[in-house]
């Protein structure tokens, strides 16, 4: 019942991030999202997944406010609103449907198909020495997911030196002549 | 079942705001709102009634954990998240100084 | 630390600054340490630590950690925590395969103990948190270079 609540305050908070006009409101009402997803984690027993929401989620605003503050600006709203919005539904609608379908096929909420973790859970802690099983999982049983994920960090790091780098010396002094 | 409607409903209001907002913030917003039903949606999938937090106790034999896999999973994810956000969050800086505005037309009307 | 009175925020956010900066960096060591034992790890860890400089030059201004951590190294200390996840990795092809844990596991619930896993934590922390500092400096010094212009 608590997880019902939760969710619809999210749902409550993701329309008022999309929909508010200032840039500022709209990116706190984001991190109200964030930090009830972390209460959430919390309900579901997943201890990890709450200190990483939580800490994640403060420095995702930190560098989103840093990039909003002062840089307000008024929309206009031109022509075609009402089709561009009524084609935009239609289609949301016609992807709820079917996903609507796709989520019957799918086990109960509360009881999972537990086919590979009933090995992880039995064999865990006597074969890898870990307590914590989720560190057992990300860090001895699929350490190649870790591995991909410190890559894709990488890339990310490296695009963002190089996207945010600044101009050389040489195109300064171009401009300067 | 509910829970999981509750989960696309959150889903495709991040949609929502991807294709129809018009400014480039509002729009990361949504693909950050799009990434947290996503995460919140596998540790749904791997919840047990009644069940434990995957880590053992001292001197118990416990039996009914979650599931620790669509955790472990997340657990990644939720990084690679922030990582996408700020590369999103950077060009947009980039883009407000080249062309003063978050506007996507604009900037689209606006070429060299 | 540089008690410069222009840059940075009032007296009364320098001073609780000054207190808890610490405490915050002591607990995101502490996370990473137990990963394998309680809840946290090395993602957890790593975005504490890269917090609590982030903290440190929230309140005090940015010359406080470029003086300290300038942009190159912390890409340095990131390629370096790459790579020592890596050759944790191959440390396993001695006992046959990749990732494998040869070390030895020890007893449950104790500090050394779970063979690899404590030493992959300290690398992904390494990696996560500098990286993350690395991509916030590069933002600040970003504002920077554009007011001197």
């Amino acid at each position: 019942m608590e997880l019902h609540i939760l969710l619809l305050f999210m749902i409550f908070a993701a329309i008022i991030a999309i929909e508010v006009k200032d840039l500022l409101s709209s990116v706190v009402a984001m991190g109200t999202v964030g930090f009830a997803l972390c209460v959430a984690f919390l309900i579901l027993k997943a201890p990890d997944l709450a200190i990483t929401q939580l800490v994640v989620e403060i420095l995702c605003l930190i560098i989103l406010i840093r990039a909003t503050i002062n840089k307000d600006l008024p929309l206009v709203i031109e022509g075609r609103w009402i089709f561009n919005t009524v084609s935009t539904l239609v289609f949301i609608a016609a992807f709820l449907f079917f996903g609507y379908q796709a989520l019957k096929e799918l086990p109960a909420f509360g009881e999972p198909l537990m086919h590979v973790v009933k090995k992880y859970l039995e064999e865990g802690t006597t074969s890898t020495g870990a307590v914590n099983l989720v560190t057992a999982v990300i860090l001895d049983f699929r350490a190649y997911d870790t591995l991909g994920e410190a890559t894709v960090l990488f890339a990310s790091v490296i695009g963002i030196m190089a996207v945010l780098r600044s101009p050389g010396r040489k195109k300064i002094e171009e401009k300067e002549k | 079942m509910s829970l999981y409607l509750l989960c696309l409903t959150l889903f495709c209001i991040g949609l929502y705001g991807v294709l129809r907002k018009r400014n480039i913030v509002k729009i990361i917003i949504g693909l950050a709102i799009i990434e947290y039903s996503i995460n919140l949606f596998f540790v749904l999938l791997g919840y047990r009634f009644h069940g434990r937090a995957p880590i053992d106790a001292q001197d118990q034999n416990i039996l009914n954990m979650v599931d620790p896999l669509p955790q472990a999973l997340v657990l990644t994810s939720i990084v690679i998240g922030l990582g996408v956000t700020a590369l999103l969050i950077s060009i947009a800086i980039r883009l407000y100084e080249k062309y003063g505005t978050f506007d996507i037309t604009k900037i689209r009307r606006l070429k060299g | 630390m540089i008690d410069n009175s222009k840059t940075g925020m009032s007296l009364i956010v320098k001073t609780i600054t000054r207190l808890t900066v610490g405490l915050i960096l002591l607990f995101g060591i502490y996370i990473v340490l137990h990963g394998h034992l309680s809840p946290g790890g090395g993602f957890a860890g790593g975005v504490i630590i890269a917090l609590s400089f982030v903290h440190l030059m929230l309140a005090f201004g940015k010359e406080v950690v470029t003086s300290k951590i300038s942009k190159n190294l912390a890409s340095n200390l990131e390629s370096i925590g790459a790579l020592m996840f890596l050759s944790i990795a191959a440390i396993g092809f001695f006992g046959g395969s990749f990732f494998l844990n040869i070390l030895k596991k020890g007893e449950p619930f104790e500090l050394f103990s779970a063979g690899t896993i404590p030493l992959s934590n300290l690398a992904i922390s390494l990696k996560v948190g500098i990286g993350l500092l690395a991509i916030f400096l590069a933002l600040v010094i970003l504002e920077g270079a554009k007011k001197e212009r």
